[in-house]
């Protein structure tokens, strides 16, 4: 028993307070033990998380997927969506008009003489929008008239339909103003809207859906994986050898936060290099103002997955937890696929609860404008504030024994 | 010598369950000794040894260990106790060294001191040339080894190791009880928590718990010299042993009674006449001769439950001609890569009969056990079961065989009947199963607990569930993997009270086990070591070979002979 007499001979006279002595006591008196014993548990931690393969694949194949998936698959733009113009007389403005929709990007234009087949394509689902240019259009136009033009969309899905609209309708003005002009008939359109879009001229969905994916690549690192480590150790009966060891709970605690916060940085790092260089998504903020933003960010998931391994000690239930609290709220919720502004006012109130929903729009901000305080601090500060909150659960109820 | 642990009236509720795990329990346990804690499954043993590591709170009385409170100066405690919990602790990600490197770093020690006790901690569990193999690729045995290097790091007061042999071969357990007494030499505590009872007569002092009280605390010779002039054995029974004991646990006289290699072992109630030969209605040539008591004769003695049920099985049809062939194996061979896990095994197992398979830990028994039952496909050789090969006619091979895994392969979410009915359903048996459920839940006593999860059952009635659900559709082989690993003494023998009936109707057993008692019920050992089978025979033809009493130093002298030939 060598070296145990110093610690016996240091014993405190109110045993009874219970745990608050212990942690005072050991950064008291182990002060120079404290980042030894911390750097044992971050070295284990990395060494499991190595070569484990579910962590790899939480971490590393997880995230490329995604990436890849949103950077390459998911896309909120039109291009070359199967459009058919209805010429019912063929005339030379009817003609330039369906030259039009032929020239143009976002449509595949075939051209028909009657609306029948058109409209059979179109119920079939292999159409997503009919034009009909009626008889009488030339006429019309030609009379100075308004010569409107039927356009049919399918409407099953909203999201779609309402694109399909704007983009055809879009086109048919633009036609209009241009042919407007090149008959002098300038005077017919004083007032014109000349739009600009900003940050994102080209209006690439993909700009503003890449930089929010890192927000879900953090939940992942940061929610999951913490939560199933954590109840991985619950399972194989590891926690509870380390309970029966002189660690401390802010050890316990720090020794899963260091490495999962290291793991989750080095994902954002080489998330952003991925959007910038394979992409092309432009970073126009700081690289301080990411990593101080992620840095918070990390803090709420890293909480929020403590909290779930305290509460739920096997693997499966830590999986569906961080699922359904972390991973589908940051997806659904944070603004990143549906726009806040246009969900009911409960959910809408909800979102706020959602740390994903502070993050996502300073990632946006960061690479399409750059460091925008007044974008960045309100919302750091808000996550700011659900970290605090995780953590208070935390430190009270990750159990010190096994009764707890 | 002053107690190093003092527990005065300590009781230990937990929420949701009636009855408290611990209950009003005053003992002591002195430095220097190797303190056994015994008891069946659910007596409290690990609530006991968890509120001495201040890893739970007493709902009433005090706990002290070296005049700590666990609890409140669980700081101190800590650096003075080290713990060995039943799954060791061990990071299966980490190697060996990477491990021990952990547990040093936690508990502070470095430099030299951490050199010199690194080299002595493998040397001590001969670990020294698997410092760069990952925990979880190691043998039950040497994980064991290492979880108690693990705890032993810095030198405790007292080493609490709860179950430590469970799973482990008869090797790794006697040289982890080396190990044990080298610390008692050296003034530490040690306290060991078994259901194994040979081991509890190895201690130095035994607390025997039942429902959390204590039946019995001091020696265990003392407890087992209670029972002077109790025990018999009945020697010149041949192959009517087991029919004998049928007949020997129905007297009046008789306690306890199990089968030990050729002969019966009995146990009498206090001041009882032994039962004459005609009694058991032995055949002649017979002798029911005193024996020494062992601890686990007065074990069962003291917990006063006798365990005869009577199962219905005894009473049916036969299943299985007696003397036949039923299982074959011929020069079963398996290979994982480089690494051949059996080789060249061949035997033979007739009906009636109970085939044990031993080994080490990793000699591979197990990888023969499952190309037996179809559950591995040899690399060379085959296996028949009934007559029917396990690769050509696996179906009609498998309709005959009936499985019982380890952990009881059951459904915890699902009602007995439930799982009975799921069972059924998977040997097809339709149209029949209704009858036939109600017959195994008729035999195994399961009405009272129909509708309740299989999860909390407890574990005997766990046990006969699986028995059940493993026996429903009349299987002509019986396949058990470990079937009382971790499982108390009256556990155990209500178990092999249901085999003993199954093997009375013909059915072939085969059963791989690291209990040695377990083993001596077998009619037929084969011992398997690296990939072979070494040895082969009845238990007491084993012992005679290796000209050793019991059976357990047959295993230990029949394996180290391999090693020398080696």
């Amino acid at each position: 028993m060598n070296d145990d007499s110093s610690h016996s001979s240091r014993r405190r006279g109110t045993p009874a307070a219970g745990m608050e002595p212990r942690l005072r006591g050991d950064a008291a008196t182990r002060l120079g033990a404290i980042p030894r014993r911390l750097m044992a548990l971050v070295w284990k931690e990395w060494l499991q998380i190595v070569r484990d393969p579910s962590s790899i694949l939480i971490a590393v194949v997880l995230p490329l997927i995604l990436l890849f998936l949103f950077g390459y698959g998911v896309s909120f733009d039109l291009k070359d969506s199967p459009v058919c113009v209805v010429i019912e007389q063929p005339s030379a403005p009817a003609a330039g008009l369906a030259a039009s929709f032929h020239a143009s990007r976002f449509f595949k234009a075939d051209t028909a003489t009657s609306t029948g087949r058109c409209i059979d394509e179109l119920v079939a689902g292999r159409l997503n929008g009919v034009v009909v240019i009626p008889s009488d259009f030339a006429e019309r136009l030609a009379g100075g008239d308004l010569a409107p033009v039927q356009i049919l969309v399918d409407g099953s899905d909203p999201n779609t339909a309402g694109l399909m609209e704007n983009y055809l309708a879009g086109t048919f003005r633009t036609w209009m103003s241009i042919d407007a002009d090149m008959r002098g008939q300038a005077a017919a359109q004083r007032i014109g809207v000349v739009s600009r879009t900003w940050y994102n001229p080209a209006k690439e969905s993909r700009r503003f859906l890449l930089p929010g994916l890192v927000a879900i690549i953090m939940t992942l690192i940061g929610t999951m994986l913490t939560s199933l480590v954590v109840s991985r150790e619950w399972e194989r009966g590891t926690m509870e050898a380390m309970m029966a060891t002189p660690l401390t709970l802010p050890e316990l605690v720090l020794g899963k936060l260091i490495p999962y916060y290291l793991l989750g940085m080095a994902a954002m790092a080489a998330t952003t290099a991925i959007t910038m260089l394979q992409f092309g998504v432009p970073f126009r903020g700081s690289i301080w103002a990411l990593a101080g933003v992620t840095s918070i960010f990390l803090l709420t998931t890293l909480g929020q997955g403590l909290v779930i391994s305290s509460l739920a000690r096997n693997q499966f239930v830590a999986t569906q937890a961080a699922l359904f609290s972390a991973f589908l709220p940051g997806f659904l919720l944070s603004g990143l696929v549906y726009e806040i502004g246009s969900m009911p006012w409960p959910i809408r109130l909800a979102t706020y609860l959602v740390p994903a929903r502070y993050y996502v729009p300073s990632l946006q901000t960061l690479f399409l404008a750059g460091d925008e305080p007044g974008v960045l601090w309100p919302n750091s500060l808000a996550m700011l504030i659900i970290a605090t909150v995780f953590f208070t659960v935390v430190v009270r109820k990750t159990p010190r024994r096994l009764d707890e | 010598m002053s107690a190093l642990i003092r527990i005065e009236a300590v009781s230990k509720r937990f929420s949701g369950q009636p009855q408290p795990a611990i209950d009003g329990l005053s003992v002591e346990f002195d430095a220097g000794r190797v303190n056994g804690l015994v008891g069946p499954d659910g007596a409290g043993k690990t609530t006991l040894i968890r509120l001495m590591a201040g890893l739970l709170v007493p709902s009433s009385g005090s706990v002290r260990v070296a005049g700590l409170d666990p609890v409140a100066e669980a700081t101190e405690l800590r650096a003075a106790v080290a713990y060995m919990p039943q799954r060791f602790g061990l990071y299966e990600d980490l190697s060996v060294m990477e491990n021990l490197a952990l547990y040093a770093d936690i508990r502070g020690v470095r430099g030299a001191e951490r050199r010199r006790r690194f080299d002595e901690l493998l040397a001590f569990t001969q670990l020294a040339h698997f410092t760069d193999r990952l925990a979880g690729r190691l043998s039950g045995g040497m994980k064991q080894k290492l979880g108690l290097a693990c705890a032993l790091v810095k030198v405790p007061k007292l080493l609490l190791l709860d179950e430590p042999s469970v799973g482990v071969d008869p090797i790794s357990r006697r040289e982890l009880w080396r190990m044990a007494a080298e610390l008692v030499g050296q003034g530490i505590a040690v306290i060991w928590s078994t259901a194994y009872l040979d081991e509890a007569e190895k201690c130095d002092q035994v607390l025997l718990l039942n429902a959390g009280r204590a039946l019995f605390a001091g020696p265990p010779a003392q407890l087992t010299a209670e029972l002077a002039g109790r025990s018999f054995l009945v020697h010149g029974l041949g192959a009517a042993r087991r029919a004998v004991l049928e007949h020997a646990l129905d007297h009046p006289a008789v306690i306890d009674g199990f089968v030990q290699g050729a002969s019966l072992r009995l146990v009498l109630g206090p001041r009882a006449q032994p039962p004459t030969v005609e009694e058991l209605r032995a055949p002649a040539g017979a002798r029911v001769v005193p024996a020494p008591p062992r601890f686990e004769d007065a074990f069962i003695a003291h917990l006063d439950q006798r365990v005869h049920p009577h199962t219905a099985y005894a009473e049916r049809q036969a299943i299985g001609a007696v003397g036949t062939v039923t299982v074959s194996a011929r020069g079963l061979t398996k290979r994982f890569g480089d690494f051949t896990a059996a080789e060249d095994i061949s035997f033979m197992i007739h009906g009636g009969e109970i085939f044990g398979l031993l080994g080490p830990n990793g000699a591979g028994k197990s990888t023969t056990f499952k190309m037996l039952c179809g559950l591995l496909k040899p690399s060379r050789g085959t296996a028949s079961v009934s007559g029917f090969d396990l690769l050509t006619a696996a179906s009609q091979a498998r309709a005959r065989i009936g499985y019982m895994a380890q952990k009881f392969s059951l459904y915890g979410d699902l009602s007995v009947r439930q799982n009975l009915d799921f069972f059924a359903g998977i040997y097809g048996l339709r149209r029949r199963r209704g009858p036939l459920i109600d017959r195994v839940v008729d035999a195994f006593g399961l009405a009272p607990y129909l509708n309740a999860d299989a999860g909390g059952l407890p574990l005997g009635f766990k046990q006969r569930l699986a028995l059940a659900c493993a026996t429903m559709h009349d299987p002509a082989v019986l396949f058990l993997d470990e079937p009382t690993s971790g499982v108390d003494p009256l556990t155990r023998r209500e178990f092999w009270s249901h085999i003993n009936a199954l093997v009375g109707r013909g059915v072939t057993v085969v059963v791989t086990t690291h209990f040695m008692d377990e083993a001596e019920y077998c009619d037929r050992i084969g011992l398997v070591y690296r990939g072979r089978i070494v040895a082969e025979g009845p238990p007491e033809r084993l012992k005679a070979d290796a000209g050793v009493g019991s059976l357990e130093e047959a295993f230990i002298s029949l394996v180290e002979g391999q090693e020398d030939a080696v």
